[in-house]
């Protein structure tokens, strides 16, 4: 297996924040990887640092060998990196479809034969396609997270990037979600995957990453790491008497 | 059978197709107006054509790109003032002219747009207006154009438009109609094309749209740059009509950008329908309350309030907001495919 991605020595910080404090880790092709951390722990900046909305003060990322630090978030998701946004972010003056479009066009570089085809098996993919016509403005939650899903899929990523996406689902809406991720990860597709609902990340990932004011904690196979008297004690905020 | 064979993408509706049918009525009624229209009322037509170009070009650059510029009256000033040099220093015939103030328009527009992109929001405005003011005092120091007077076409180049001054407002009628018609299928089918689909993504949200592979900065350079090569053509046709320029009148921030501006903000911001609509709004209170002077401002401003407080989406907005018509329709629908 090759490595996709690569984060080295990562630092970022804003005054006396430090959202990245020299953070490194490597993500085997294929590999699906879960991050957890507290609130604030830094794990949404690392997405920001990966896809190019943020810059880091010091350290490096490569992504399938080259070195995209000083590349902008457009041509990192043009050459495989796409994500979802733990806010929803859609464009909601445009329909569900159009959103679609904007990253099999833009972002997968597809024809229009191809990008509307990618569009609706992807809609299809997530159950979103009774509602294609709808304004993404006036989507509920949990549908601009689907949405949120169908964009990155659209833009055909090597790596995908997924921010806290079952938050908020029923139980049963939280396993149609994790078919759904099992199946793009299937296609050979890396995953990382922010998650605070623990058992829908263990159900998908192989190794375990935690985070904590920016700096990487522990990181390992998902039930030795759940099971550590340090990630208990930082990331569930409890003290463990062994 | 896939969702992919089982559906397909349209872009036009039945309304769309009625409206074509009868926006081509139309266009041949217009065509035909120095036949059946008056003296003033072609003149009052050309006015408002111009308008419908500079409004749809403003909404393209601020209701799609989110540019919103103060400072267009730099390029109408300058494709105005280009017209006379042109004329005038070189002997180029005025109509051909038009297209060659594009490209120059286009062409001034790349440094402008390089050092005010460094600006956001509020600054950018003010910046265009800044340098909207430089262009006006430039333009008041080409002493060979009148200085801050200004100057006329000499009479023997008005006369190379037409001999006869019927023919000559028959001319600048049609060229004012086929630059309102250019525009407007100009913003159409970029807006119907995959660079119109970025930049309604801009539109929407610049920090998904960037997430999604698209080249914001790109984006918006190319919208801002032809935005001021078809401003500039617009200019030099309505100095065309008016045969006359100076800097105050060439470089007015009232006449080319607050009231383009209250067009668009009426007809309705970020829809191609709005700025149609709102020129036709704006002609018809200036023909019925001009004669009350201040008044008339005054209504205008308080139309303005009205507007932006019942329907912030402006008047074509509204109406779309509640029947989802589209005149000119961009909008990619799914359909169930019929064997």
């Amino acid at each position: 297996m090759s490595i996709v991605l690569k984060l080295q020595d990562v630092s970022k910080a804003f005054g006396a924040i430090t959202v990245s404090d020299e953070l490194s880790y490597e993500l085997q092709s294929g590999e699906a990887l879960g991050v957890i951390g507290p609130n604030g722990a830094g794990k949404t900046s690392m997405f920001n640092l990966i896809t190019g909305a943020l810059t880091p003060d010091s350290g490096s990322i490569w992504f399938n060998g080259t070195d995209i630090t000083g590349m902008s978030a457009a041509k990192r998701c043009r050459s495989g990196i796409a994500r979802s946004f733990q806010i929803p972010q859609p464009f909601g003056a445009m329909t569900v479809f159009e959103n679609a479009l904007v990253a099999a066009t833009h972002g997968a570089g597809l024809t229009k034969s191809e990008a509307n085809e990618q569009c609706l098996s992807a809609l299809e993919q997530t159950g979103l396609l009774p509602k294609a016509n709808i304004l993404a403005g006036n989507l509920t939650l949990l549908e601009r997270k689907r949405l949120e899903l169908t964009r990155a899929l659209c833009a055909k990523p090597k790596l995908l990037l997924l921010d806290e996406i079952a938050g908020g689902l029923t139980e049963k809406e939280c396993h149609s979600l994790v078919d759904t991720i099992k199946d793009i990860r299937s296609t050979g597709i890396s995953i990382i995957w922010i998650e605070h609902i623990v058992h829908a990340l263990l159900a998908v990932v192989d190794r375990l990453v935690v985070i904590d004011f920016g700096r990487k904690i522990a990181e390992g196979e998902p039930k030795a790491i759940m099971d550590s008297k340090q990630v208990k004690e930082i990331y569930m905020g409890i003290e463990v008497d062994v | 059978m896939s969702a992919a064979t089982d559906h397909i993408i349209v872009q036009s509706s039945r309304t769309s197709r009625a409206a074509s049918i009868v926006a081509l009525l139309l266009l041949a009624t217009l065509l035909a107006a120095p036949w059946w229209a008056g003296r003033a009322d072609l003149r009052l037509f050309g006015e408002i054509y111009l308008y419908v170009a500079l409004a749809c070009l403003w909404n393209f650059l601020a209701g799609y790109a989110g540019l919103v510029s103060v400072g267009q009256q730099a390029f109408v000033g300058f494709g105005g003032y280009c017209l006379f040099a042109l004329a005038i220093f070189l002997g180029v015939h005025p109509m051909a002219a038009v297209p060659l103030i594009f490209i120059l328009g286009t062409l001034i527009s790349i440094p402008v747009a390089v050092l005010i992109f460094r600006l956001r929001g509020a600054y950018f405005a003010i910046g265009t207006w800044v340098i909207a003011e430089v262009f006006r005092l430039s333009a008041a120091q080409i002493s060979a154009l009148g200085g801050g007077s200004g100057t006329s076409l000499p009479v023997d180049i008005v006369r190379a438009i037409a001999s006869s001054r019927s023919g000559r407002e028959h001319a600048a009628y049609w060229a004012a109609l086929a630059v309102a018609i250019l525009v407007i299928a100009s913003v159409y089918l970029f807006l119907r094309s995959r660079q119109g689909l970025a930049l309604q993504a801009i539109r929407d949200n610049e920090t998904a749209a960037q997430a999604m592979g698209i080249d914001i900065w790109r984006t918006k350079f190319f919208v801002y740059i032809v935005t001021a090569g078809l401003t500039s053509a617009v200019g030099a046709l309505i100095f065309l009509q008016k045969l006359r320029i100076s800097p105050d009148a060439a470089f007015s921030v009232n006449d080319w950008t607050a009231f383009v501006i209250f067009i668009v903000v009426i007809g309705g911001i970020g829809t191609i329908e709005g700025p149609i609509i709102g020129t036709i709004v704006f002609f018809l209170l200036r023909e019925t309350l001009a004669d009350l002077g201040s008044v008339y401002l005054l209504i205008l401003g308080f139309v303005a309030i009205v507007v932006m407080l019942r329907a912030p989406s402006g008047l074509w907005g509204f109406v779309k907001s509640r029947t989802g018509i589209e005149l000119f329709p961009t909008t990619r629908r799914v359909e169930p495919r019929r064997n």
